[in-house]
């Protein structure tokens, strides 16, 4: 069954002078039990998508069915049934107040959800202890370190036990610790609770490290979609880095003539190849540069990243606005995949 | 009902939030009684030599009337101020998202702005009386109706101005351009009878007049008056129609 089913959904935003098409056009389905996030740079259309499959915008155009309930026709009963966790970024926060106990704020999200007042209780015990929040409900909500308190906004999305849950860049601005801590909450949402999740996000490392498909979203419209592996293999091709010894513009020759070979830079004695299917290309490149007399001194082969990715498909690099809060981080998905192999070897 | 109880839950939660910070509530109070104590005395003065409009056997029951509507004009006109906080911590989006009545989240907190000024009300009658204010129990009580009442205008209205401009720096000069002429045009501090002829006029086009001359017969123990009609109509119409606008702005689909 499909969780979220989407048709042309659009949204313009009029002002007096102009109009800005925000989103334009979506077609999205989200398969029951999916974590699926939803790719793109700041002012891509992301969170006016998510805001449109929440009930808080409503489409100019479109149709929709969330958590089977029409999106136009029965917003209340898309609310039953869907949590959402706001971005905590830019003018608003992540939906916490700051001075609100923690327990407080629970407890009236789910009186908000008509859910009696013991059971209220006994969920706020249940999801403080799952996302680490346990013993901080007398605590007063601007007192909780960033982690604690984008957490307590999560909780605040769970308290009624949703099947689906809309997570707004859910981990921007955390450290790299808390960020990592929050994504195996995030896994483990699914994997104990089969709760599907919709996620924006604009780090390539989160969409790789958590999600089962990937919806890249360039100037409100999906321009791709896909596993990430998928993308990365449909768009970009592997990356193959390799410096010979003897003459680089020679072993440039040799190389392109090799099938599966899209584009070869060079710099120095070091050539940098895009591949299809690079672990099965490796042995043939050997092959070829051997059988040529061309001394290799190191060869690695490396998957590309989503970022690679979202250049390809836009001339843009995602990273411009994405620095901050990753850097201190490696990157996931740039492991290198394979050896290094000595010239010579074969 | 579930209208009803999501307007007693939001209710709750913005008066323990009230309860919690009480400083706002005493600093509210605090300006009008500097009022009847600093410039009462001068009111009974003035009233003793003989003014036209002011009773001079019992001054305050001229004076306190328009402090109650002072108290409403500066403190439930600026309540927009937390709901643009509120929407801020995105506090209001959350509560959106959920299944409560949207038209509850105005409610409950207009119901607790008119609790507070209904507080700060009866505190400031009581100090009235230690000054000397004489009125009949039946009379105070209409009063406070009408301050209820008027808290629930300004109230709804400051929630939907807030809401709309989300900026504390474009409401705070709008409030005061709005609430400073309303109440020097609403005779509070002396009666606009002394007042020229176009000044009365522009007086009668805004609603506050009406209602203080409503209150000062209530206060004075005349209650079936074409005055206290009159102010009864323009208090509960200004009332019904601040929370339609109110309604429309806290219901609509995007916010």
């Amino acid at each position: 069954m499909a969780m979220i089913e989407a048709r042309g959904l659009a949204r313009t935003f009029r002002s007096r002078r102009h109009a800005v098409e925000a989103v334009r056009g979506v077609d999205l389905t989200v398969h029951d039990g999916e974590i699926v996030g939803f790719l793109g740079p700041n002012g891509a259309g992301k969170t006016t998508t998510l805001r449109m499959l929440t009930t808080l915008l409503t489409p100019t155009a479109g149709t929709g069915t969330v958590a089977g309930a029409d999106l136009l026709r029965d917003p209340v009963g898309v609310r039953r049934r869907i949590g959402y966790v706001a971005q905590a970024i830019g003018a608003t926060a992540g939906g916490s107040d700051p001075n609100c106990l923690v327990d407080e704020e629970l407890q009236i999200q789910s009186r908000l959800y008509r859910i009696p007042p013991r059971e209220a209780a006994e969920r706020a015990k249940l999801l403080t202890g799952q996302l680490e929040l346990t013993g901080l409900g007398r605590r007063l909500c601007k007192t909780l370190s960033g982690g604690q308190r984008r957490r307590l906004d999560i909780a605040l999305g769970l308290v009624h036990s949703p099947a689906l849950v809309f997570l707004d860049e859910p981990t921007t601005g955390l450290d790299p610790q808390s960020r990592s801590n929050l994504w195996d909450h995030i896994r483990s949402l699914r994997g104990d609770l089969g709760t599907t999740i919709f996620l924006t996000t604009h780090y390539l490392e989160e969409a790789d490290a958590l999600c089962d498909r990937v919806m890249v979203i360039d100037q409100g419209k999906i321009i791709a979609e896909g596993t990430p592996d998928g993308l990365k293999r449909r768009i970009s091709g592997d990356v193959v880095t390799l410096s010979v010894s003897g003459d680089p513009v020679l072993a440039r020759d040799v190389l392109a003539r090799l099938p599966g070979v899209r584009e070869i830079t060079m710099d120095g004695r070091a050539l940098r190849l895009s591949v299809e299917h690079g672990e099965e290309a490796l042995p043939g490149m050997l092959r070829a540069l051997d059988g040529d007399g061309i001394t290799m001194e190191s060869i690695q082969l490396a998957r590309p990243t989503l970022d690679d990715v979202f250049l390809t498909l836009t001339g843009r690099s995602l990273r411009d606005d994405s620095r901050g809060a990753d850097k201190a981080e490696p990157e996931p998905g740039a492991e290198p995949a394979s050896v290094l192999a000595d010239a010579g070897h074969s | 009902m579930t209208f009803a109880s999501d307007t007693l839950l939001i209710f709750r939660r913005q008066m323990r939030l009230s309860l919690r910070n009480p400083a706002w509530v005493i600093i509210g109070l605090i300006q009008p009684i500097m009022y009847l104590a600093f410039f009462g005395p001068l009111l009974t003065r003035i009233a003793s030599s003989g003014m036209p409009g002011i009773p001079s056997h019992n001054p305050y029951g001229f004076f306190v009337p328009g402090l109650l509507i002072q108290l409403g004009l500066f403190g439930a006109a600026f309540v927009g101020f937390a709901i643009i906080s509120d929407w801020r911590s995105g506090v209001i989006e959350r509560f959106r998202v959920t299944p409560v009545s949207r038209l509850a989240l105005l409610t409950g907190r207009v119901l607790r702005d008119v609790v507070t000024l209904l507080v700060q009300a009866v505190v400031l009658v009581l100090a009235g009386l230690a000054f000397g204010l004489r009125a009949p129990l039946g009379g105070v009580l209409i009063g406070l109706g009408f301050v209820a009442v008027v808290a629930v205008s300004l109230s709804a209205i400051s929630y939907t101005v807030g809401l709309l401009l989300k900026s504390e720096d474009a409401l705070a000069p709008l409030i005061n351009m709005i609430v400073v002429p309303l109440m020097l045009l609403s005779g509070i501090m002396l009666p606009m009878t002394l007042g020229p002829h176009w000044l009365r006029d522009v007086a009668r086009a805004t609603p506050f007049g009406y209602i203080i001359n409503a209150m000062r017969e209530a206060f004075a123990g005349h209650y079936f008056t074409t005055i206290m009609a009159e102010g009864i109509a323009v208090a509960v119409g200004l009332a019904m129609a601040c929370l339609w606008l109110a309604g429309r702005a806290f219901v609509r689909e995007n916010a």
